[in-house]
């Protein structure tokens, strides 16, 4: 049996193809990064791979230096650091294109009663440390443990919102929008955010640990699951889950603003990340025609069949400037690249 | 007559009462504990198959489509399959122009990669506007409204299907252009991120292919490992003690959280040997060694179960070691060895975590052709179906595990067939 094996190996090494293209990175991406996939392969009969490690991980194995990853997608600008172990290793030149966006929707069950929320409300509700005053920052653990409490108009229901653990993309976004926005409502935090950002940083992104936050886990069908249980239940996830669930989960409305494609896109809707892919400049493979795709107006442009599964697109300039980019940088390879 | 009644005192009788009682209570527990397990059987059984049994039909449309032109260096497929439904349903082009979003909707009706992708073969071969007829899956979304999954009751906010989109999906169904096929593409296709596409054909060969390598290289080795530990190894000295320590040092192992392999297997398949990501051969090596000590394991206490006389008997006899242990012992532990090799095969078959560490938790657009194309495995497609948003994926999921349910009792059915065999070769 062993020989036989052996015998299989070496004849799977003889008639070895070409390396198939392989795109890493962030789970929220993932969708549109397989779809375009399946379409780009169809067309061209390339290969391709694409794994869902998270945004964190994605970068990581970009920039390791394995010439065997093309790409990784990306729910957040890549990091200086990150930056730095590309360069390190000899990942040049890294070309980031913007894919569109994702709203990161606050919801609860269809069977709650609707609530509206502010930034600043939020952050009350869910910062691990309050200030104590308006006027004095000194910490001290949050007090509140219903909403009601925050502000009578809310509904006096515990406290309790499920989101993504720190290890995802949607929660850095999550927390560098909405609860930063939040904090600057307190002035003396607006103050130590002029002073010493990262103290801001660190204040604005912690969030509670006394159960009225909940890390749920990266599968948000069990997350919608919970908040059916649950209804009084705030949860925290993107935008397209959203929308293939309205029978069973509805969005808060922030600053009075109800998440939809039109809100997102327009920026009204406040909580909002760009979605990147990240790649390397001098990447022979078929990765340029990919990420060509990927700009298409069949992609991401309005009605693009990334849309119809609930990218927002980007602006039609910015998507032509995108594409533009590919080109320039993979001017010498479009022979292969096409 | 005497001595009969000093033993039944009625001390004697109350204990006999006692020891009868607590045979009955234990006869209970049993059949309490057979009749929950048996229902929680049932109950897993029940809803798999509920779910997803009608996974395995697909809605197909029957659309003559009047494609308007096809032109151009990268004509826009989507644009001209929206204007051309457009046209079938009698949507004015006033209406397109004032709500945006119709053309959205109609596209969501069918199966448009599949509307597109046919549309662009055929543009290759003859570009030119003209009458198409399309026979193509409807989409997730007609399909599991047709099924029912979908709740026309509900409020139109709450529901994923516009009013506009029932009242075209009633016309199709009413001119005959709708028919419920068997569902052949969940087996043919590779993974598809439209659920109306995606099959498990990538999923299943790699995982046969992970099973094979996997059991190539551990069964041999493995029962091997066992017959020497059992009947070669030294009992005593500083070989015993050595013996002894290698032995603690497999059952150990068979302890080991599974996701350790796969770190394993990243760290020296992958970054030490290179071999690419998410290829079934790596794979095949990680489940190997989470097989190998099972099946040592199992195959020991197969032959543990047999008789020192009988190979005490060979020998006295004058058989070699060799024959006595071959010839007799092995053949009479080969039922055993066999079931604890199929447990071992099971869980391979069954495991996901390693498999997240070297890539194969992925999506691959091709199916594999060989060990080292990229694939998945059966359980990594059904953790990434259920991840899924769109409501079509809950009945996939569900068929997907009614596969590996398949698979495994394929498996196990091989394993009982090969040992009844055993058994009855034993008799005669």
């Amino acid at each position: 049996m062993m020989i036989a094996t052996l015998a299989m190996l070496l004849l799977a090494c003889a008639n070895e193809g070409p390396e198939p293209v392989r795109v890493v990175g962030s789970s929220t991406v993932f969708p549109f990064a397989a779809k375009t996939a399946e379409t780009y392969s169809e067309r061209t009969g390339i290969r391709m791979v694409v794994e869902q490690t998270g945004s964190g991980g994605g970068h990581k194995l970009f920039c390791s230096g394995d010439r065997s990853i093309n790409a990784t997608t990306s729910s957040r600008p890549q990091k200086p650091s990150e930056a730095a172990l590309c360069a390190s290793n000899g990942v040049k030149p890294v070309v980031e294109i913007r894919l569109g966006f994702d709203g990161i929707v606050l919801a609860r069950s269809v069977a709650a009663a609707p609530m509206a929320i502010d930034e600043a409300t939020l952050y009350r509700a869910l910062a691990r440390e309050l200030p104590t005053s308006d006027t004095d920052c000194t910490a001290m653990p949050n007090p509140y443990t219903t909403w009601s409490q925050i502000s009578p108009d809310l509904p006096n229901n515990r406290i309790e919102a499920y989101g993504p653990p720190p290890t995802s993309g949607t929660r850095d976004a999550f927390v560098e929008t909405a609860m930063e926005t939040g904090a600057r409502h307190y002035p003396c935090l607006a103050e130590v955010e002029r002073d010493t950002p990262n103290l801001f940083r660190a204040r604005a992104h912690e969030l509670r640990e006394d159960g009225h936050w909940i890390d749920a886990g990266e599968n948000d069908n069990a997350l919608v699951q919970t908040l059916i249980n649950t209804p009084t239940a705030l949860g925290v996830f993107g935008f397209s889950f959203l929308e293939q669930n309205t029978d069973k989960v509805a969005a808060v409305s922030i600053d009075g603003i109800f998440p939809s494609r039109r809100t997102i896109r327009s920026g009204d809707y406040p909580v909002v990340r760009d979605l990147y892919l990240y790649l390397r400049g001098d990447d022979e493979t078929g990765i340029a025609g990919y990420a060509l795709e990927l700009a298409s107006d069949e992609a991401s442009g309005l009605g693009g069949y990334l849309e119809a599964i609930g990218l927002i697109p980007l602006p039609e300039g910015e998507r032509d400037l995108m594409r533009r980019r590919i080109l320039a940088t993979f001017e010498q390879n479009e022979g292969q690249a096409r | 007559m005497s001595g009969l009644q000093s033993i039944a005192t009625p001390a004697a009788l109350a204990r006999l009462r006692k020891r009868r009682a607590a045979e009955r209570r234990f006869r209970l527990y049993g059949r309490a504990a057979i009749a929950f397990s048996v229902t929680a059987l049932a109950w897993l059984l029940f809803s798999i198959f509920s779910t997803g049994l009608s996974a395995f039909t697909q809605h197909w449309l029957n659309l003559d489509l009047e494609v308007k032109t096809v032109s151009g260096d990268a004509p826009n497929y989507r644009d001209l399959l929206a204007d051309a439904m457009a046209e079938e349903f009698e949507i004015t082009i006033d209406e397109l122009a004032q709500d945006a979003s119709v053309r959205g909707e109609l596209l969501q009706i069918l199966s448009a990669s599949e509307a597109t992708a046919q549309l662009r073969r055929r543009g290759q071969v003859e570009p030119r506007a003209g009458a198409v007829t399309l026979r193509i899956p409807a989409s997730d979304l007609t399909d599991q409204f047709l099924k029912g999954h979908i709740d026309r009751g509900l409020a139109p906010s709450q529901r994923p299907v516009t009013d506009r989109q029932i009242e075209w999906i009633d016309q199709l169904v009413e001119t005959g252009r709708v028919e419920r096929r068997f569902n052949r593409a969940l087996f043919l296709n590779p993974d598809s991120r439209d659920p109306e596409r995606a099959g498990l054909a990538s999923a299943i060969f790699g995982s046969v292919m992970i099973l094979i390598i996997a059991s190539a290289l551990a069964l041999p080795v493995g029962v091997g490992a066992a017959i020497y530990l059992d009947n070669f190894a030294p009992k005593t000295g500083w070989g015993g003690r050595m013996i002894s320590l290698v032995e603690v040092n497999i059952n150990n192992l068979a302890a080991v959280p599974s996701i350790v392999f796969g770190l394993l297997g990243l760290a020296v398949f992958i970054n030490f040997f290179g071999l690419s990501r998410s290829i079934p051969l790596v794979g095949g090596l990680v489940l190997a060694l989470r097989m190998f000590p099972t099946i040592v394991i199992a195959s020991r206490a197969a032959l543990q179960a047999i008789p020192d006389s009988l190979t005490d008997s060979a020998l006295s006899l004058g058989a070699s070691r060799m024959q006595a242990v071959f010839n007799h012992k092995v053949p009479l532990a080969a039922p055993g060895i066999l079931t604890g090799s199929i447990i071992g095969m099971a869980q391979a078959l069954g495991e996901t975590a390693p498999l997240l560490m070297i890539g194969m938790v992925a999506f691959v657009t091709a199916v594999p052709a060989s060990p080292m194309d990229p694939a998945t495995a059966l359980p990594v497609q059904i953790f990434l179906w259920s991840g899924s948003a769109e409501v079509a994926w809950a009945e996939r999921t569900s068929a997907a595990i009614i596969a590996l349910l398949v698979v495994l009792m394929l498996i196990n059915g091989l394993a009982i067939m090969l040992r009844e065999r055993l058994q009855r070769k034993r008799r005669r």
